[in-house]
Order: structure tokens, then C-alpha cells, then sequence
């Protein structure tokens, strides 16, 4: 046993947090982001002729892919990790969606249908004189982007702190978020927010004095989305992975036992709750200008459902599970709604009540599992 | 760190009988929906000193652990710590971190989490979200770990996760997650509940190894128990004190009889 103690001691007083990353799920997840990263946009160089070559559209497909990733991977963070059961993290992505969708907006300028300098055309439409002020500022990228993290973030923070304080937790929390989403699309409904109400943000231009519909801003939109995802996971990884994720995984199997050794439970979730509100902010703003809209829809409570089933079947406490899930689901509903548009729900329904029966750990947990087995059937052997 | 963070200090208290005391229970009283848990309980703790309690199902052992550590809030009555902290106004956290930890009675470890990180959870050190998060695990905390380790007998699992221990293990885990915060003062709940003959007299062993430096307050049904840990003994009954003394003169008290035997 001495070695164990020298080994597990004095190795891990001094290791660095980097080397968190060095576990092989991480290694391997990190290497095909940056295989598709390069690899997608270099085959839609390739001529159209050739069967390798990836069309524009998919591009932008698999960037929206991408953002659902990360959204699933910030759920995951709060509900893997913490047991935050969150069913309104919709209403976070789709905040940084509108935030992003405001910059669009501005940046058309006076090409719109009634060609005013500064006025998006709904806002000339419903006969506005002049430009409300929360939209100040957005004809600004770098003030957008920083919207993009803070509105989902502030939302996140006010909301949990009095959620959390109060002790609010499981099934009541999970309902409250889902009001919470719900009201949220009620109010962007309403022309007089100033959002564009029920047909939102949409008919985009540019982005950063570039054409959206040209290849290069495709291509490039894809890249920042997969590096976003890439920068996402390495913080989750490193949070999950240090002592303060140890704290989180205590909570979520034993919250008072928890709070008994001393710590200050509200406040791990708060910022847990916060930082995934901020990551899923971020999917939303990648999200919108490959997809070209932004209405409220996005806050509808079936989305933020959706993602809760994309982390379930992927596997939820693994954060590549969530990935893997969100875009496994979606390639299926890509597939199966064009295919046979009527079976989708069901084909849904049917996956979620499968794995909630017989994978609680959803198809990572599976697999690690059959591994596991596998090893201890070989020990088993060899002790005989 | 806790102690800097704003306790509310009784200060009318200090001139009386809680001066000097390391926990004060003066008429704590709490009911749940008309029916009393606790009813008028007082007692005090000295620093050092080991107690026991015991008493019949009902007699209010867990809800006073409750009101110490700062899960039930009492309906009357003041709870003071040191002679001074009011724990009726602080948290659960709060009142962990001014160094009174607890032990429950079903063993609660972190089942998922090893035997080893279970300790880490549980070992003294800032505890707030941001210094936690850019913490590694110093030496002297994993020397600590190793200590426990070896004193509760479960450095051969430590990479075992907590849910794969026998019950005696766990319970022995839970002490050892109790030593590794190092509290003043060690509320324990039926530590030998589930255990064998052998493992119970080894738990008594390891308590009064632990009450040398520590306070300690035990609440065991098991009367062999209570004998070979040889302290003070409180008899609770329908929320409040019964008897108190050695646990000769309490058992030949005729009320203890009648409330452990009938009439």
C-alpha cells in the first residue's frame, strides 16, 4: 500500500489543472472537433463533382449540430454534475440567439424593405420614430458578444439565487424553469417588446461587414462553433474534473450531507448554474446566423424538453455523452422528418422511454458499463 | 474562516451558566404540527467531555441533533455554542465550519465518489466556491488523508467507490470523514447501529480514542455500547431530560426503568 500512497500523495499535491485533460475519453473527443474543424470546410473546397465534396448547406447543418452540442454539454454540466434537473435552458440559448439576432439586425442598415438608416423593418412597420433603448449599443460587435454572455448569465444569476436560497430543488426546480422559458416566450411574442415578436429577427446580411450566404462565412461560422464547443468542454472538464467538481457530484448524490460538511451549498449551483447559462448563450449566438432567424419559438418548453432527451440518450455525467447525443438525436431528426415526417415524435418518444427504462446511464454509460463487465469477468477468471 | 464571516454573538449570555460551556441547550422546545419532539430541553456540554445519549424511539435524540447543526429551527429556547454563537441563526454550513460536524445514523457517504475523495470532501479547508475551484490537494492534506486511512482501516479500498463498502465499512468511512474535519465537537447517531459484536467494541475503542481530543456526544440505543464507552449519560424522554449521571445511577432510577420496561 505504500506505493499507492506515494503515487496517489505526491503526485497529485502538484499536478497541474491542465493535465486534466490528459484522460483518453478527452483526448480522443478534442482530436475529431479538430478533425472536423479542418476536415469540413477543406471538403467543401472539393469540386462539386467529386463524392467527397460537403455542400454549403450541410456545413451550416452540421454547425447547427454543433451549437445543439454545447447546449446539451452546458445542461449537462448543471444536470450531470449537479442535479440541477434544468427545463429552461432553452431560454438562455435562445437569449444569446436574440442577442446575436440584434447585431444582425443592425448590420442591414438601410438595406431593408423600407430602407431606413437605422430601424430594423419591423420596427418601421409598427410606426416607431426611433430605436428603443436596450437597442443601443448593438450595432457594436464586441458590445453584442459581451450582451451574448450577460443576458443569459444575469438571467441565470437573479433567477438561481432566489431558486437555490430558497432551496427550491428537483421536480419543483424543474417546473419553475420551465415557467420560466414559457413566460419568457409569451413576453418576445408581444410585438411591443421590440423583438420583432412573433416573426422575431430574421432576413440577415452581414456579419462583421461580410456577406452571411457567402462559403467563407459558412465555413467560417463552423469553425467557431466547433471551437466554441471545444473551449466549452475544456472548462467543464476542468471543473468537473478539480475539487470543486467533486463538490458538485456530492451535492447532486447528497445535498444536506453536503451542507453538514461545511459547504455553502447555494453558492456551488449558483455558479454552476450561471457559467451553463453563459455557455448555452454562446450556442445560441453561433446558432442563429447559420440558421438566418431567431423568433420565439426558441423558448417554446418543448425545446428546452429536447435537450434534457438529447443528454439522456447520449449519457449524462460523461459531457461527451451530451455531445454525442445531441448530435446523434439530431441527425436522426434531420433524417427521419424528411424520411417519415409522421414516425418522428414517436421515434423520439419511443428512444427516451427506452433509455429511461433500460440505459439510465444512456449509450456512453453502456458503453463504459459492458467495458467494466468485460474487465471484471477477466479478473473473475483469473482469480479462478 | 467561518468564524470571520459575521456569527451572531449572544452577548446576554455570556455572564450566564453558558460561559465557560462549549454547547449550551437552555428551554428548546419544537413541535411538528402540535406534537412536541422537544419540550423544554437543557443541557450543556463541556469542552472535552464525552456524553451519551439515550432514550427511547420518539424521545427527541434526532431532532436535538437537528437543532444543533442547524437543520430544524427551534420553536423557544436558545442553542449556544462556545457560550456565545447563537446557532439558532446560522446555517448548516455555518455551524459545520464553527467546528461541530455530525455523523448520522443510516452512514451517509458520498456512494459514487472513492472512499479516498470522500475524505478530501470532507477534510478542513476553505470551503468557499472559488477557493475550492483553484484548490489542488496540498501535501499535508493528502498526508492527513493517508493517516485517516490507515485509522479507520480502509487504505486497501481507497480507490473503491463508497458505494461498494459494507455497512460497517461505511459507518467507520463516516468517522473518518467526521475526523477529517477536525470539529470541536463530534455529534455521532447510533454508531454502532447494523454492526457486529466485534466491530461494535471496536467503535467504543476508536470514540474514546477520538474523546481525548474532541467533544463528543453519542446517541446509541446499544446499552453494551454505552458501558464500554464508561461517560456521563442523558436519559431523554418525550423531548426532555429524564435522568442524568453515570450510567449506573441512571439505570437504577425508577423512571428510566419505567420508560424503558412499562409499567
Amino acid at each position: 500500500m505504500a506505493t499507492l500512497a506515494e503515487t496517489g500523495g505526491a503526485g497529485r499535491g502538484r499536478r497541474s489543472p491542465l493535465l486534466h485533460l490528459s484522460d483518453r475519453g478527452t483526448v480522443i473527443f478534442l482530436g475529431i472537433l479538430a478533425a472536423l474543424a479542418i476536415g469540413v470546410p477543406l471538403l467543401n473546397q472539393l469540386p462539386e463533382s467529386s463524392v467527397f465534396h460537403v455542400p454549403t448547406y450541410l456545413v451550416s447543418l452540421f454547425g447547427k449540430y454543433v451549437c445543439y452540442a454545447l447546449l446539451a454539454l452546458a445542461v449537462d454540466l448543471v444536470w450531470g454534475y449537479c442535479g440541477i434537473l434544468s427545463l429552461g435552458h432553452g431560454a438562455f440559448f435562445a437569449l444569446g440567439g436574440y442577442a446575436m439576432g440584434m447585431y444582425l439586425m443592425r448590420q442591414i442598415g438601410d438595406r431593408g424593405v423600407y430602407g431606413h438608416p437605422v430601424l430594423p423593418d419591423f420596427m418601421v412597420f409598427l410606426n416607431w420614430k426611433e430605436l428603443p433603448w436596450f437597442w443601443y449599443g448593438f450595432d457594436n460587435f464586441g458590445f453584442a458578444m459581451l450582451m451574448v454572455m450577460l443576458a443569459p448569465g444575469a438571467l441565470a444569476f437573479v433567477f438561481g439565487w432566489f431558486a437555490f436560497r430558497s432551496r427550491v430543488t428537483g421536480v419543483y426546480l424543474s417546473i419553475i424553469t420551465q415557467a420560466l422559458t414559457y413566460a419568457l416566450m409569451l413576453a418576445f411574442f408581444q410585438n411591443d417588446m421590440g423583438f420583432g415578436g412573433n416573426n422575431g429577427l430574421t432576413d440577415f446580411r452581414d456579419i462583421l461587414g461580410l456577406d452571411l450566404r457567402s462559403d467563407g462565412v459558412r465555413n467560417g461560422l463552423f469553425v467557431a462553433s466547433v471551437l466554441a464547443l471545444a473551449l466549452g468542454y475544456i472548462i467543464c472538464r476542468m471543473i468537473v474534473a478539480s475539487r470543486f467538481g467533486k463538490v458538485l457530484i456530492a451535492i447532486r448524490d447528497g445535498e444536506s450531507r453536503t451542507r453538514f460538511l461545511g459547504y455553502k451549498v447555494e453558492y456551488y449551483k449558483l455558479f454552476v448554474f450561471t457559467l451553463s447559462a453563459v455557455l448555452a448563450g454562446i450556442a445560441g449566438a453561433l446558432y442563429v446566423p447559420q440558421v438566418g432567424i431567431i423568433n420565439p419559438g426558441e423558448f417554446s418548453p418543448i425545446n428546452s424538453i429536447e435537450i434534457v432527451i438529447w443528454v439522456a440518450l447520449g449519457g449524462r455525467g460523461y459531457l461527451y455523452g451530451a455531445v454525442l447525443g445531441a448530435a446523434g438525436v439530431n441527425l436522426a431528426k434531420s433524417y427521419l422528418t424528411v424520411a417519415f415526417p409522421e414516425i418522428w415524435l414517436f421515434f423520439l418518444g419511443g428512444l427516451f422511454v427506452l433509455t429511461t427504462l433500460f440505459l439510465p446511464k444512456g449509450f456512453i454509460g453502456l458503453i463504459t458499463e459492458s467495458r467494466l463487465f468485460r474487465r471484471r469477468a477477466k479478473e473473475g477468471q483469473g482469480d479462478g | 474562516m467561518a468564524e470571520a464571516s459575521g456569527v451572531t454573538v449572544n452577548r446576554s449570555a455570556e455572564a450566564k451558566p453558558a460561559a465557560g460551556s462549549l454547547l449550551y441547550l437552555d428551554g428548546v422546545t419544537v413541535s411538528f404540527d402540535g406534537f412536541k419532539a422537544l419540550n423544554a430541553l437543557s443541557m450543556i456540554i463541556a469542552p472535552g467531555e464525552m456524553r451519551a445519549i439515550i432514550g427511547p424511539n420518539g424521545a427527541g435524540k434526532t431532532t436535538m441533533m437537528d437543532v444543533i447543526t442547524g437543520k430544524t429551527r427551534p420553536d423557544e429556547g436558545d442553542v449556544l455554542y462556545d457560550g456565545r454563537v447563537d446557532l439558532t441563526a446560522e446555517d448548516e454550513a455555518t455551524i459545520a465550519n464553527l467546528g461541530i460536524g455530525r455523523k448520522f445514523q443510516k452512514p451517509t457517504v458520498f456512494e459514487s465518489h472513492t472512499v479516498e475523495d470522500n475524505l478530501l470532501l470532507a477534510i478542513k479547508a476553505d470551503r468557499r466556491p472559488f477557493a475550492v475551484l483553484f484548490s489542488g490537494v496540498r501535501e499535508a492534506e493528502q498526508a492527513r488523508i493517508d493517516e485517516l486511512l490507515a485509522l479507520i482501516r480502509l487504505d486497501g479500498l481507497r480507490e473503491k467507490p463508497a458505494g461498494d463498502l459494507s455497512h460497517g465499512q461505511k459507518q467507520w468511512l463516516e468517522i473518518g470523514m467526521l475526523l477529517a474535519q477536525d470539529p470541536r465537537l463530534l455529534l455521532v447517531d447510533e454508531p454502532a447501529a447494523g454492526m457486529t459484536d466485534s466491530e461494535t467494541a471496536e467503535t467504543a475503542k476508536l470514540l474514546k480514542e477520538i474523546a481525548r481530543s474532541h467533544s463528543v456526544v453519542v446517541v446509541e440505543h446499544d446499552m453494551d455500547f454505552v458501558r464500554d464507552l464508561d461517560v456521563r449519560v442523558t436519559v431523554l424522554h418525550e423531548g426532555s431530560v429524564l435522568a442524568e449521571g453515570d450510567l449506573d445511577t441512571v439505570s437504577a432510577n425508577e423512571r428510566v426503568i419505567e420508560v424503558y420496561l412499562g409499567r
